[in-house]
C-alpha cells in the first residue's frame, strides 16, 4: 500500500462509514520510497474524483525529460508531501460532489460480485478436521503454516505454496493449475487469488474439507508447509529468462531453499521474509523483504547485495544494505550467518523483524562479516 | 489519408493535420478546407483562415494547458490531443478537463501514437475519434470499446452522455 504511486487503505470514519486513507508518492525500483498519507480519511464515493485530482496534479507538473524521473514519487519529493496534497485538494474541489462521484447504487452493484459463499453448518470441531489434525503431523504442520483462520466459523483460507524446493518461486504447471480450478470449484467456491507473495489462495474453505484438500495438493506439490518461513522466497525470474537482470536469482533461490530444507530449523526460525531481484526494478520487492538480495552487475560479473530489516504491511519501512556484495556461491553462506546472529539475540518468541529492529544491523554485519567488517571501519 | 474511428465506425478523415513538428516554417496557403493546426498558430492564423473558407480545429500537445484553447473552444468543432508516445498519459487529462470543465461538446480526436489497447480508456475519458498509428488493425480495434462488460461509472461519463460507443452500437 505504501510501495506504490497511489495506495488506498479501507477503513471507517468517525461515523463508520466506509472511506479510505490515501498514500501517494510510494515505490521500489531505483529510487524506492515509501508513500506519505496526503488524506487520512477519503468516502469512498469520492474515490474516483481524488484519485482524478492526483493524476492530473501529476499529469501537469510530473517531469517527463527522464523516465527514471517521471513518477509520482519524484514529483512528490519535488513539491514536499503538504504541496502535493495542497495541489490535489485544489483540483478535487472541482469535482467535489459532483463528476466522478460514485453512487451507493453502484457500490450495490459491485457489492454484489462479492458475495459470500453459501457456508453450510461446517464447524471448526468436525471429526473430518480435528482426526487428522491430532494424528498426522505433516497435516497438522501445514495447516499451521498455511492455512489462516476465516471470519466466518468452521472455515479456513488455504494457500497453495507455489514455493517448492527447486521449483522457481511462483510456477506452476499446466497440470498444476488445472488441478487448482477444481479445488478452487470442489472446496472454495470456485475462487482463487494470487497473492504477490507469488502463492495461490482458496479463500474459503470448510475446515473438514482440508484434509481431503492436502492429499491432493501435497500430491501434486502444492502443499509444502512454508508460507511465511524463509523458503517462501518472494523472487522475480532474473537473468535466466529477463533482458533487464544484472544477475540471476532463481538459482540463488534455489540454492536456499536446498541449504534450508529442514523443516524443524524453518518452524523454529518463524515468520521470515526473503525477497530477491535480479536488477535496480525490483521485480522481486527486495527493498521489502526482511532479507533482501539484490543481483548487481560488476565489471561483467553477477554479484549479491544483501539487505536487512525491509518490511511491508503495519511497519513499513525500507531493507538497508549490510555492505559489499557476495558471489553467488557465498549466498547460503551469508543467510547462515545472519540467521545464528537471530538465533543468538532473540528473546523468547521473537520475530526475525523484532530483533532486528531492537538490536540494530551491526550485530548482523559484525556476524556476516566478521574482522573484515572491523577493519573497513 | 488513413482512416479514423469516429463514435464506433471508420470513417474517411476529413481534416488535414499540421503537427507541431511543422511550426516552424509554416506555410498554411495550400491547406485543405479543413484544417487542424497547433494551439501556438490558431490565435496567428484563425482568422485569415476563415476569411478564406476554410474550417479550423486545433491540435494540443501534452505541455499545453486545457485552460490556453478555453477561450476558442465556442467557435470550433473540433480539438485533437496528441500523444508523442502511448506511456505519456497527460492527453487523459486534458481530454477530461474539455469535457468536464470547459464543457466542450464537439469531437475530441486522439491523434499519435494510439495504440488498440487504450481506446476503451480513451474514450471513457471523453474522447470520440481516434487516429491510430499505422500498424494498428482498425477493424480489429472496434472491439476496443466492449473489452469490459461492465463499468463503474456506466452512463456518467461525458461521452456516454452523448452517444455509448459500445458493442450494441456497432
Amino acid at each position: 500500500m505504501r510501495f506504490h504511486d497511489i495506495g488506498a487503505r479501507a477503513r471507517l470514519g468517525d461515523e463508520g462509514e466506509p472511506g479510505f486513507e490515501i498514500f501517494v508518492g510510494g515505490g521500489v525500483g531505483r529510487t524506492p520510497m515509501v508513500g506519505h498519507c496526503i488524506k487520512p480519511f477519503l468516502p469512498r464515493a469520492e474515490l474516483l474524483n481524488y484519485f482524478e485530482a492526483i493524476l492530473r496534479v501529476y499529469n501537469r507538473y510530473g517531469r517527463r525529460d527522464n523516465k527514471y524521473k517521471a513518477r509520482i514519487k519524484i514529483l512528490v519529493k519535488d513539491l514536499s508531501v503538504e504541496g502535493f496534497a495542497r495541489e490535489v485538494d485544489a483540483e478535487w474541489r472541482h469535482t467535489q460532489g459532483a463528476g466522478s462521484l460514485i453512487p451507493e447504487s453502484t457500490f450495490e452493484t459491485m457489492e454484489a460480485f462479492f458475495a459470500p459463499p453459501a457456508y453450510g453448518g461446517a464447524r471448526a470441531t468436525d471429526l473430518a478436521f480435528v482426526a487428522p489434525r491430532a494424528e498426522n503431523r505433516p497435516f497438522a504442520r501445514w495447516v499451521e503454516r498455511n492455512v489462516a483462520p476465516h471470519r466466518h466459523p468452521g472455515h479456513g483460507i488455504v494457500t497453495l505454496s507455489l514455493k517448492k524446493t527447486g521449483v522457481p518461486p511462483g510456477d506452476a504447471t499446466a497440470d498444476q493449475m488445472d488441478l487448482v480450478a477444481e479445488l478452487a470449484e470442489r472446496f472454495s467456491g470456485g475462487e482463487i487469488r494470487v497473492s504477490h507473495e507469488q502463492n495461490l489462495i482458496l479463500p474459503s474453505v470448510a475446515l473438514r474439507d482440508l484434509y481431503a484438500l492436502w492429499e491432493r495438493a501435497r500430491r501434486n506439490g502444492l502443499a509444502t508447509p512454508n508460507i511465511g518461513l524463509l523458503t517462501d522466497v518472494v523472487c522475480c525470474p532474473g537473468g535466466d529468462f529477463c533482458a533487464l537482470a544484472n544477475a540471476k536469482s532463481l538459482p540463488v533461490a534455489a540454492a536456499i531453499q536446498a541449504r534450508f530444507d529442514d523443516l524443524d530449523y524453518l518452524f523454529d526460525l518463524g515468520p521470515l521474509e526473503l525477497n530477491i531481484s535480479g536488477c535496480v526494478n525490483a521485480c522481486g520487492h527486495h527493498h521489502i523483504g526482511h532479507i533482501g538480495i539484490l543481483g548487481v552487475d560488476k565489471n561483467s560479473e553477477e554479484w549479491y547485495q544483501v539487505t536487512l530489516g525491509g518490511s511491508e504491511g503495519e511497519r513499513t519501512r525500507l531493507g538497508r544494505v549490510i555492505g559489499p556484495s557476495f558471489a553467488a556461491s557465498d549466498i547460503p553462506e551469508v543467510i547462515e550467518r545472519i540467521l545464528q546472529a537471530y538465533v543468538r539475540e532473540r528473546l523468547a518468541e521473537e520475530c526475525f523483524i523484532d530483533t532486528l529492529e531492537r538490536i540494530g544491523l551491526e550485530p548482523f554485519k559484525l556476524t556476516v562479516y566478521g574482522e573484515r567488517h572491523e577493519a573497513a571501519h | 489519408m488513413r482512416p479514423l474511428i469516429k463514435d464506433g465506425r471508420i470513417v474517411a478523415d476529413e481534416w488535414d493535420l499540421l503537427s507541431h513538428e511543422a511550426l516552424d516554417d509554416i506555410d498554411l496557403t495550400p491547406a485543405g478546407p479543413r484544417q487542424i493546426v497547433p494551439l501556438a498558430q490558431y490565435g496567428t492564423h484563425a482568422e485569415v483562415l476563415r476569411t478564406q473558407g476554410q474550417r479550423i480545429a486545433i491540435l494540443l500537445g501534452p505541455d499545453d494547458e486545457p485552460d490556453a484553447a478555453a477561450p476558442y473552444l465556442a467557435d470550433i468543432g473540433l480539438v485533437a490531443i496528441h500523444f508523442p508516445s502511448f506511456t505519456d498519459g497527460r492527453g487523459y487529462s486534458t481530454a477530461r478537463l474539455l469535457r468536464a470543465r470547459f464543457k466542450f461538446a464537439g469531437e475530441l480526436r486522439a491523434v499519435g501514437d494510439i495504440l488498440r489497447d487504450q481506446l476503451y480508456f480513451l474514450h471513457r475519458c471523453g474522447f470520440d475519434a481516434f487516429s491510430l498509428r499505422a500498424d494498428q488493425d482498425l477493424s480489429a480495434a472496434l472491439n476496443a470499446f466492449g473489452d469490459y462488460a461492465w463499468a463503474p461509472l456506466a452512463g456518467m461519463v461525458p461521452n456516454e452522455g452523448r452517444g455509448r460507443i459500445g458493442q450494441s452500437s456497432l
